[in-house]
C-alpha cells in the first residue's frame, strides 16, 4: 500500500470511527456514568457528585410512575406484535389481491403513516375529547354524568392511545408487507395452485416462509417503535395519569427547568438494558444463521 | 409558568437565539444522557404543554386602537435618555400579542434613548423555560424575561443573576410591598422587575347568578350551600379541567392558604413542612367535601373545554386565572365576573391570592450594565407598563400607579382584588420546584380525583418523593 492509500484508508475508517465514538459511545457511556451521580445541571463537572446506585434504588422504590411505565412499555410492545402487525399483514394481503380500487385503499391506509405522531395525537384528541369530542357525541355519552373520559380515565386512556398508535403502526407494517409480497415470485403461487393448495395454504405454506426477510424487518421495527413510543402520550397529557412510559420519564427528569440528570440517566440506562434484550437476541440469531451458511 | 396558552396553534414563532459553542459544550453532558433515549424529542413543540409567560393568545381582546405613543420622551424613564450601546434582551414572549406589546414597550425606551439599541432575542416560551439552565450558564443576554418566585430566587442564589438594588432605588415608589417582596432573592437583594400579573379567582356568569338568585359566597358554608343549590338546579357547580396537570394546583393553593394561612403555604412550598403533614391532609379533606360538586372527568379535560362549559352555562363557577376570559368574547365577556375564594378559617379570611407575576431579570454575565440598568429603570415606570398593557390587555400592570383608565371590567376588578390581598402567592409551580409541582404534585392531584379515599397514602408517597427531589 502506498502512503496515499494508507491516508485514504485511515480517513475512511477514522472519520466514521470518530463519529461512532462521539455520537454513540460517548453519550452511552456518559449516561451510564451519570446514572451513578447526582447533578442538577448547574455548575459544570465539579457539581456532579457520586451517588452510588441510589438513583436505581429510588426509581424502583420511591418513584410511583416507574413500574407503571415499564408495564406500559411492555404492553405497548405486546399490542404491536399481537394486534398491529397481523392487522397490517392482513391489509397487505387483501390489497395485494388487486381488488377494485386497491390503489385508493392503499393511499387511504397509508395516510396515517405520513402524519407525524404529534399530529396524530392532536387529531385523536379531537375525537376523544369528553364533552366536545366526536366519539362521545356520536355514541351519545357527552353529558355531564354519562360521559366516557377516554383520555382522563387511567384504566381507559392507555388503550385509547394504543388505538391511535395502531392506527399508524398497522399501515406502516402493511406497506412493508406489500413491498415484500410484490417481490414474491409468481411462479411459486402458480405451482401451489397446480398442486391444488387453497389460498389459505398457499399463503401460510408458500408465501409466508418466502417473506422471512420482511418478517424480520417488521419484527425489528415493531420492537423499536414500541420502545421509542413517546410522542403520542406526551401530546395527550404529558405522560401522566395512566400514560406513563419510560421515554417520557427520562425526558421529564432531564429536559426541563430543574433537572435531575443523574436520576433521568438511570432511567435511560434501564431503557437501554430493555432495548438490548431484543437487539442481542436478534444479533445472536442472525450470526448463527450466517455461520450455518 | 402557571398559566395558559395551550392554543393548538402556538407554534414556535420568533427567531431562536443562535446556539453558542460554549453553551453547547456545557450542555453536552446533559445532552449525552439524552442521546440513548430512543424517542424523538418533540418536547418543545407540544401543543398541550402549557406555556409560560403571559396567557397570550388573547387576540380577541386586543384593542382596536393603536398603541398610544410613548409618553413624553422618557420623562420619568430611567437614564434620562443617556443610555447607549447595545443591550441584548432574551425574551420568551413568543406569541403574537405579547411579542408586539413587548416590542412597543421597548420602542418607548429606544425613542427616549436614541444612542441605545435593544436587540430582542425571542424564543418560544416552552423552549426558553426548558433551556434556562444552559442559557444562563452559557452566553445569556443582558436581560431576560422571567417569573417571580422560587426559580427567580434559585437563580439568584446560584449566582446566575445580577442584583439590581440600584434599579429599585429609582422605581421602588411605583410598587406595593407585596411586589417588592416578590422581587427579592433569598439574600434580601432585588433581582427582579415586575411587569404584570393576573389573579386566580372564582369566575361566574352574572346572568346565571341573577336568574337563579345566587349570592356571592363569603364563607365556606355559603359556598357549599350554593354548590348544593346549583346541583339541584341542574348545573355542574364547579368546572374543572385537569388534563394538563396544573390547573387544579390553583384549587389546592387557595384552599391551603384559606385553611392554613399564607406562611404555612410558603413553608410547604419550600419543603420546610412535610407533604404528609396533617394540615395538608386537611386541605384535601376540605376539598373532598366539595368534590361531588366538581365537574366529573376532570383528568381528561383541558381547561379551555372547562371554560367552555362555563360559557355555555353548563357549569356555574370556575376557579382559574383571569386568562379564562380569553374564551369569552363580546356580550359573554361582559357577562363574566369573578369573586375571591370564600374564607375558610376566619383567621386567614380572604387575605391571600395566587397572582403570578411576570417580569425581568439581569443575567450575571451582563455586558452593557449601565444601559441595561437604565432599561430596567424604564420598565419599572408606570408609563412603560401601561404601554405594554395597551397592546396586551389580558393582564394588569404591576406598577400601582399605572394608568388603568383603558382597562376592561375584568382588569379593573383584577387590580382591586390584588390590591386588597395582603399576601400574593405565585402559584404552586412557581413557588416551589417547578418540576416537582408539574409532575409529582400534579400527578398526585390526578390520582386524588381518581381515588379521593386514598389521599393519605397518596400524600405519603408525595412526601417521600419530595424528600428525594429537595435534597438533590
Amino acid at each position: 500500500m502506498s502512503g496515499r492509500d494508507i491516508a485514504v484508508l485511515s480517513a475512511m475508517i477514522g472519520i466514521p470511527l470518530l463519529g461512532v465514538l462521539f455520537f454513540i459511545w460517548f453519550p452511552a457511556v456518559a449516561t451510564v456514568f451519570l446514572s451513578f451521580t447526582k447533578w442538577n445541571g448547574i455548575g459544570g463537572i465539579k457539581a456532579i457528585h457520586a451517588d452510588g446506585v441510589q438513583n436505581y434504588v429510588q426509581a424502583a422504590t420511591n418513584y410511583p410512575p416507574f413500574w407503571p411505565a415499564v408495564r406500559h412499555n411492555v404492553l405497548w410492545l405486546v399490542v404491536f406484535i399481537v394486534f398491529a402487525s397481523p392487522l397490517g399483514m392482513l391489509f397487505a394481503v387483501v390489497l395485494d389481491r388487486q381488488i377494485r380500487g386497491s390503489r385508493i385503499y392503499q393511499s387511504l391506509l397509508f395516510l396515517p403513516v405520513m402524519l407525524s405522531l404529534a399530529l396524530i395525537g392532536i387529531i385523536w384528541e379531537l375525537i376523544y375529547s369528553p364533552n366536545y369530542g366526536l366519539l362521545n357525541n356520536v355514541i351519545g355519552r357527552n353529558g355531564t354524568h354519562n360521559l366516557i373520559d377516554w383520555l382522563g380515565n387511567p384504566h381507559l386512556n392507555l388503550w385509547a392511545v394504543l388505538v391511535e398508535a395502531c392506527w399508524r403502526q398497522a399501515p406502516y407494517v402493511m406497506v412493508l408487507y406489500l413491498a415484500g409480497l410484490k417481490a414474491v415470485d409468481p411462479t411459486l403461487r402458480e405451482a401451489a395452485l397446480v398442486d391444488g393448495a387453497n389460498p389459505w395454504q398457499t399463503f401460510w405454506r408458500v408465501v409466508f416462509p418466502v417473506l422471512r426477510p420482511i418478517n424480520v424487518v417488521v419484527l425489528v421495527i415493531t420492537v423499536i417503535e414500541s420502545l421509542r413510543a413517546f410522542d403520542l402520550v406526551y401530546i395527550t397529557n404529558g405522560g401522566n395519569n395512566g400514560l406513563e412510559l419510560l421515554s417520557v420519564l427520562i425526558t421529564r427528569n432531564i429536559v426541563g427547568q430543574v433537572s435531575r440528570i443523574g436520576f433521568g440517566s438511570a432511567l435511560g440506562v434501564v431503557l437501554l438494558v430493555i432495548s438490548l434484550v431484543p437487539i442481542v437476541t436478534f444479533l445472536v440469531f442472525q450470526l448463527r444463521q450466517e455461520k450455518r451458511r | 409558568m402557571s398559566d395558559s396558552g395551550t392554543s393548538p396553534s402556538s407554534g414556535t414563532s420568533g427567531a431562536q437565539t443562535p446556539l453558542h459553542r460554549r453553551s453547547v459544550l456545557k450542555g453536552m453532558a446533559a445532552a449525552a444522557s439524552l442521546a440513548v433515549v430512543p424517542g424523538g424529542l418533540v418536547a418543545a413543540c407540544s401543543s398541550n404543554k402549557k406555556t409560560g409567560g403571559s396567557p397570550s393568545s388573547s387576540s380577541s381582546q386586543a384593542p382596536s386602537s393603536a398603541a398610544p405613543a410613548p409618553s413624553g420622551g422618557g420623562s420619568s424613564s430611567g437614564g434620562g435618555g443617556t443610555a447607549s450601546g447595545t443591550i441584548t434582551f432574551g425574551s420568551n414572549y413568543s406569541d403574537a400579542v405579547p411579542k408586539a406589546a413587548f416590542a412597543s414597550m421597548i420602542g418607548g425606551f429606544t425613542k427616549a434613548n436614541p444612542n441605545a439599541k435593544v436587540t430582542i432575542n425571542t424564543v418560544d416560551h416552552n423552549t426558553f423555560q426548558n433551556n434556562i439552565n444552559n442559557y444562563l450558564q452559557g452566553t445569556p443576554d443582558d436581560l431576560f424575561t422571567w417569573f417571580a418566585g422560587f426559580r427567580m430566587r434559585f437563580f439568584a442564589s446560584q449566582g446566575l443573576a445580577t442584583p439590581i438594588d440600584d434599579v429599585w432605588e429609582k422605581i421602588g415608589g411605583n410598587f406595593s410591598d407585596a411586589f417588592k417582596n416578590a422581587s427579592k432573592g433569598s439574600d434580601g437583594h432585588y433581582y427582579f422587575v415586575p411587569l404584570y400579573n393576573y389573579p386566580w379567582a372564582v369566575f361566574y356568569r352574572k346572568s346565571v347568578f341573577a336568574a337563579k338568585g345566587y349570592q356571592i359566597p363569603k364563607t365556606w358554608d355559603d359556598f357549599v350551600t350554593l354548590q348544593k343549590k346549583m346541583k339541584t338546579d341542574g348545573l355542574v357547580p364547579m368546572a374543572m379541567g385537569q388534563k394538563d396537570g396544573w390547573p387544579a394546583l390553583g384549587t389546592f393553593d387557595i384552599i391551603n392558604m384559606r385553611l392554613n394561612g399564607f406562611q404555612f403555604h410558603m413553608d410547604l412550598m419550600a419543603h420546610k413542612v412535610a407533604w404528609d403533614d396533617p394540615k395538608v391532609l386537611n386541605v384535601f379533606k376540605q376539598w373532598t367535601e366539595i368534590l361531588p360538586y366538581q365537574q366529573p372527568g376532570a383528568n381528561g379535560r383541558i381547561w379551555q373545554d372547562a371554560a367552555k362549559s362555563l360559557l355555555s352555562k353548563q357549569c356555574g363557577m370556575y376557579l382559574l386565572g383571569s386568562f379564562v376570559a380569553q374564551q369569552f368574547t363580546g356580550a359573554d365577556l361582559d357577562d363574566l365576573d369573578f369573586f375571591a375564594y370564600p374564607s375558610i378559617d376566619p383567621a386567614n379570611a380572604q387575605d391571600s391570592i395566587d397572582a403570578p407575576i411576570d417580569g425581568f431579570m439581569m443575567s450575571k454575565k451582563v455586558k452593557n450594565k449601565s444601559a441595561a440598568t437604565a432599561l430596567l429603570e424604564y420598565i419599572g415606570t408606570p408609563e412603560a407598563e401601561a404601554l405594554y398593557g395597551a397592546t396586551d390587555p389580558s393582564d394588569v400592570a404591576a406598577a400601582t400607579n399605572a394608568d388603568t383608565s383603558k382597562y376592561n371590567a375584568i382588569q379593573q376588578k383584577s387590580v382591586e382584588i390584588i390590591k386588597g390581598s395582603k399576601n400574593i402567592a405565585q402559584f404552586l409551580d412557581r413557588d416551589t420546584n417547578p418540576d416537582f409541582a408539574d409532575n409529582t404534585v400534579a400527578n398526585m392531584i390526578q390520582s386524588f380525583f381518581n381515588n379521593p379515599g386514598d389521599v393519605a397514602s397518596q400524600l405519603k408517597s408525595l412526601e417521600s418523593q419530595a424528600k428525594q427531589v429537595f435534597t438533590s
